[in-house]
């Protein structure tokens, strides 16, 4: 039986913001984690992972990060640290909830 | 305030210049993140959780009104409106962007600041007493020293490649408020026994992974041979240090894995050639440090008005009690400003407050502001007259709290909120703990605490020294708590003990809740503080009170 795999999104730190981005489907870098194209085994994770190395110019950082997948099919991020960083801090409504309210 | 000679100016001026070709190349993808890395490091730039971090350091903790000024206008004009005060007296922006970051350090420069050497494995910023040059119990002001050590340790060409970053710290009062005994060198200004000036030099402490409460090295150091000593001790770190692993790279790990006697003797072999070839600050540099130093002049005419105001006003008696120190001169107090409301971020605050802060500076204490390790604000030399419209001006932008010393004058570190190595928040912790306290309106009867919560095993949020410590770990992906108890910061310090198995967050405060009833029930008097009763009966009644479930089965 194949090991399970976890699915996973490629995530980083935007270049001039610096705040979290993730790779979607077209290959371009979101700021929302639900827009993150899934990875469904170790091997399709790690190609998309190479592939955005090549990327410097436009992020810092890339990463595997573990998501769960919700009923409606869309990434949600599996460990806290990921939460937080679709959100922002907690004791200040700034980063990502402050921008998501305003645009 | 420290002085910032010509050389500063241009070297400082000069680094800003490349490191804006150096990000112009970065923005453009000619730079990639490896190579810029190790240079917006240099240049105290972080790449944090939800944006890079700029870390500005405040040579020992002294600023005066320009330059509190200016940081409030960086934190209007590049960032969100505020500024963090950390326990290593450094101001951190938590929101800039890339393309900022050049401006914002020539903004410092006009005012003589930078963020050089506030990362990377270098002497890092110097730090000392926040009531240096103020306090009632000091021997001889520290800040002579510190600055000594500053422009010897700036860009010094030996040390910018340690196998570690390093810490100094110094003291000049036999009261330790500088922690230097958690420092990879620390200071004690003493005298001999024929009453000569000199320096107690403490080697090998720190906290993080491995604490280590550092070991007296020298007893005894004579004034003039300081900077050729800590040469030495640097040379020895520099040689023997390990490099091997960055877990094992600090001087305590030597020290601990060397022994004390190996180290001394290697350093004063060592020392015996610095101390000849050194090629000593001028007289005339010393003086002129030393002369820039001297006591501002003290108005000694008490004022009746004072006792008056205490006799009529509760709030401002309270206030006095918590957040006054006595200072040298009878007719002034040493004002510290609290930025830890209850419910607030401790550390954090806005460019409105610090515009406050500089004018009071100005206009009451000698043009003089302190940021302390325990990340408050500190008005180092108010006449006791002033100290009422102090503190009304205080009152008025919410910067007031008469909490020093007690339970919501929490040190934390930024945590999971900010900080990309953290493995659980801190930040609501403390929220949390002065909020709940302030509610059951038992602070001051608890009386002294020293709450200390870091959100990762490094322990910025120096808990290992709490009298009741709290780490953040990330358990099977839960934040987890780990509560230290009988940590202390001082010249007595010692290494909290770990309590038990840690607490999710929503355990975390009714197990603090009892632990502090069952202090109340069990300290002799109101006059024992927490730290005392610990010390007095042991862990175990507080475990009890921690771990009620495991008595009841043990019983
Ligand atoms: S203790 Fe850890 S989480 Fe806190 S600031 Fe230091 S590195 Fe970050």
């Amino acid at each position: 039986m194949a090991r399970e795999f976890t699915p996973q999104i490629v995530t980083a730190n935007d270049l001039l913001l610096g705040d979290a981005v993730y790779l979607t489907k077209a290959g371009t870098w979101s700021r929302l984690h639900s827009d993150a194209h899934l990875a469904n085994s170790a091997e399709q994770a790690q190609t998309m992972l190479k592939h955005v190395k090549g990327q410097q110019d436009v992020i810092v950082g890339a990463y595997l990060a573990n998501v769960s997948v919700n009923e409606d099919g869309i990434p949600e991020p599996a460990h806290f640290r990921e939460a937080f960083r679709t959100r922002g801090p907690s004791n200040y409504f700034h980063g990502k909830q402050a921008d998501a309210q305003s645009s | 305030m420290y002085i910032y000679n010509d050389f500063d100016a241009e070297f400082v001026r000069d680094r800003v210049r490349q490191f804006r070709g150096q990000v112009e190349k970065r923005i453009d993808g000619s730079l990639t993140e490896d190579e810029f890395k190790p240079l917006r490091l240099m240049n105290g730039l972080y790449l944090q959780l939800h944006a890079y971090m700029l870390r500005v350091a405040i040579p020992y903790g002294s600023l005066d009104a320009a330059k509190m000024r200016q940081l409030a206008f960086i934190a209007d004009k590049w960032d969100k409106g505020y500024g963090h005060f950390t326990t290593r007296q450094n101001i951190q922006f938590n929101w800039p962007l890339l393309k900022d970051v050049p401006d914002m350090l020539d903004a410092l420069a006009d005012v003589g600041m930078h963020a050089i050497q506030t990362s990377g494995n270098c002497v890092r910023n110097v730090t000392a007493d926040h009531f240096a040059g103020a306090a009632s119990d000091e021997i001889e002001d520290p800040r002579p020293t510190a600055e000594l050590l500053r422009q010897w340790s700036t860009d010094h060409p030996e040390f910018q490649f340690l196998p570690r970053k390093f810490k100094i710290a110094i003291t000049g009062s036999p009261n330790d408020r500088a922690v230097t005994k958690a420092h990879d060198i620390g200071i004690r200004m003493v005298r001999n026994e024929n009453d000569q000036p000199g320096y107690e030099i403490i080697v090998g402490g720190g906290l993080g992974r491995s604490p280590f409460i550092g070991k007296v090295l020298r007893e005894f150091l004579p004034k003039a041979e300081l900077l050729p000593y800590i040469e030495a001790v640097l040379q020895v770190y520099n040689l023997e240090g390990r490099r091997d692993n960055k877990y094992k790279a600090r001087i305590k790990i030597l020290v601990h894995e060397a022994g004390l006697d190996e180290i001394r003797g290697s350093v004063e072999e060592t020392f015996a050639r610095t101390l000849a070839e050194f090629k000593k600050p001028s007289d005339e540099l010393v003086d002129q440090i030393t002369t820039y130093f001297n006591p501002p002049e003290f108005n000694n005419i008490q004022s009746h008005a004072y006792e008056e105001a205490l006799e009529t006003d509760p709030v401002l008696r309270s206030f006095v009690e918590t957040n006054v120190a006595e200072h040298k001169n009878p007719a002034y107090g040493i004002v510290t400003i609290s930025t830890k409301p209850i419910g607030g971020t401790p550390g954090d605050v806005t460019s409105d407050q610090m515009r406050l802060i500089a004018d009071l500076a100005e206009k009451y204490s000698h043009n003089e502001v302190r940021i302390s390790h325990e990340q408050n604000a500190v008005l180092p030399h108010v006449r006791k007259a002033d100290i009422p419209l102090v503190h009304a001006a205080l009152k008025a932008v919410g910067l007031a709290t008469a909490n020093i010393g007690l339970i919501s004058d929490i040190i934390a570190c930024p945590g999971m909120d900010y900080c990309a190595l953290a493995t659980a928040r801190s930040i609501p912790i403390a929220q949390e703990i002065s909020t709940r306290f302030d509610e059951l309106k038992l602070e001051k009867e608890i009386g002294e605490l020293r709450i200390k919560i870091s959100g990762c095993i490094n322990a910025c949020g120096h808990h290992h020294v709490g009298h009741i410590g709290i780490l953040g770990l990330d358990k099977a992906g839960v934040e987890n708590y780990q509560i230290t108890l009988g940590g202390d910061a001082t010249q007595t310090m010692a290494l909290g003990e770990r309590a038990g198995p840690g607490f999710a967050a929503e355990e975390l405060l009714p197990a603090l809740e009892r632990l502090l009833n069952r202090y109340l029930e069990i300290r002799e008097c109101s006059d024992e503080i927490f730290l005392e009763t610990y010390r007095r009966l042991g862990p175990q009644p507080f475990q009890q009170a921690l771990y009620p479930e495991e008595e009841k089965y043990a019983a």
